[in-house]
């Protein structure tokens, strides 16, 4: 027990005495998960919106893209990614692997079947409430699209916390295409399983903190959306 | 002067027949009440002539031109749920002005029309039932309609608030505005109609100028609406 407490202070030192290491840590796994976070948002938002309102060839093919890749585990994705960026792989020649930019990669599969997913739901919930009232403006579907997205906004929001606590809490993937080398492709994570396994459990735990708090952090934030005084029908 | 036509309107759904062999034809602004008990298919033929819906078959005309995009802009309808955008009372007016091509300065009559000057920042959807239909009255008709379709606008209000709906809808028709709506009010029906359609089981029944229909109608059903009785 007091080894533990030792190790809590060891910790929250690191913490507040901006130990150099851990917070290159922190930002690199900051800079990767939210520049997956928004390429995922630029493809799985207008990908979602498009699911819950048009009709087109495949989009069947593609409802079941979507749910597959939810349902992955992420270090099947990381495989996937792994193999594909490998040195004998069909985009080998990048020489990505090894790289945050692979992280990013690998993260962007995880994360954009959730945001489409969510988008999707959100939109067709909000086709369902305003999609008449817009066509009766005369708005082609086309044109409303913009306007669903808008009105469904809290709920797309929530949707990019979600995939943004998914994909810096993801250990598996990162871990297969980055490989988690000191300095280059060590995100919190990664850093926390191995030194768990050293049993340098100050820095581990310091890290565990720091994700605690993000976590508590995205979950206020969508409880602060979906419950918020705006939302009148929150109630009903 | 808009003359909107149905001719020989048919739609089923899941083998029931909801609209069978509807033709209708209004020239006159009305206002032009649609009345029938619930189910008749009201609802259904409004969304129809306004383009929401497509028949299985029959055909909608405006001017003896099959409705399009440009007929339907044309066109302005008020759901028996009223619908507010997630925006300021200010902003749902902004929004129709603007797609409907119209100046953001015209707004204010419209507010003012409607009431809400005081609540021109407030939340639409916090809007309570009366002033929401108030809203969506006004909204409908700043976009400037030839035709405006109203889907039971005052089922759910108060007097005070159905007189205003109503001096709403009277002076549009005064502006030229060609109005067809729904009712369950027959009080309603004698203060405003100019003209009644008799729906019933997705069958016009019987239509005929108000004074006429309200005196004397042909089907039992109709007089017994007229009669305030309970149609079962
Ligand atoms: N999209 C739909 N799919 C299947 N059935 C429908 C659909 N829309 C309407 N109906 C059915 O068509 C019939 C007529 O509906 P409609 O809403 O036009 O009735 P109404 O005359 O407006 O009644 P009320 O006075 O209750 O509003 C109802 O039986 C309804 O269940
Ligand atoms: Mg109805």
């Amino acid at each position: 027990m007091s080894g533990f407490t030792e190790e809590l202070a060891g910790a929250l030192a690191l913490i507040f005495s901006g130990d150099a290491a851990l917070w290159a840590v922190v930002g690199l796994s900051l800079q990767v998960s939210l520049s997956a976070v928004l390429i995922a948002a630029a493809i799985g938002m207008p990908l979602g919106a498009s699911l819950a309102v048009f009709r087109f060839p495949g989009r069947g093919a593609v409802q079941v893209l979507v749910d597959t890749l939810m349902g992955l585990p992420p270090v099947v994705i990381g495989l996937m990614v792994y193999v594909i960026l490998s040195r004998s792989g069909p985009l080998g020649v990048l020489n990505l692997l090894y790289t945050p930019t692979a992280m990013i990669i690998a993260q962007v599969i995880l994360v954009t079947p959730i945001i489409a997913a969510l988008t999707r739901q959100a939109v067709a919930a909000s086709h369902e409430e305003y999609g008449e009232q817009l066509a009766s403006f005369g708005l082609s579907p086309r044109a409303a699209l913009a306007t669903l997205i808008w009105e469904a906004r809290p709920a797309i929001i929530t949707a990019l916390l979600a995939g943004f606590g998914r994909a810096v809490a993801e250990v598996g993937a990162v871990m297969i295409v980055g490989g988690n080398i000191a300095h280059v492709t060590r995100v919190m994570t990664t850093t926390i399983a191995l030194e768990t396994s050293k049993g340098n459990l100050a820095l581990a735990l310091a890290l565990g903190v720091i994700l605690l708090v993000l976590a508590l952090g995205v979950t206020l934030a969508v409880r602060l959306l979906q419950g918020g005084p705006q939302d009148t029908r929150a109630i009903s | 002067m808009t003359r909107l036509r149905a001719d020989n309107l048919s739609w089923s759904q899941g083998g029931r027949q909801i609209l069978d062999q509807v033709s209708l034809s209004f020239a006159g602004l009305g206002p032009i009440f649609i009345i029938g008990p619930n189910g008749a298919g009201k609802s259904v033929l409004l969304r129809m002539l306004h383009g929401l819906l497509q028949p299985d078959s029959g055909a909608v005309l405006v001017d003896d031109r099959p409705l399009n995009m440009a007929a339907r802009r044309a066109q302005a309808m008020v759901f028996q749920k009223p619908v507010m955008l997630r925006r300021s009372v200010q902003a749902n007016l902004d929004f129709a002005l603007n797609v409907a091509g119209r100046p953001a300065s015209e707004a204010a009559t419209w507010l003012e029309a409607a009431g809400l000057q005081d609540k021109v920042h407030q939340p639409a959807k916090s809007l309570s039932g009366g002033e929401a239909q108030r809203l969506a009255v006004a909204r409908a008709l700043a976009i400037g309609p030839k035709t405006l379709f109203l889907d039971e606008p005052t089922s759910a209000l108060d007097p005070a608030a159905t007189a205003h709906i109503e001096g709403l809808i009277a002076r549009a028709v005064q502006d030229g505005v060609q109005v067809i709506m729904i009712s369950h009010d027959i009080g309603q029906v004698r203060r405003l109609a100019q003209e009644v359609v008799m729906l019933h089981q997705g069958r016009v029944l019987e239509t005929g100028p108000a004074d006429v229909l309200m005196g004397a109608a042909e089907r039992g059903e109709t007089r017994a609406f007229v009669n305030g009785d309970l149609l079962v």
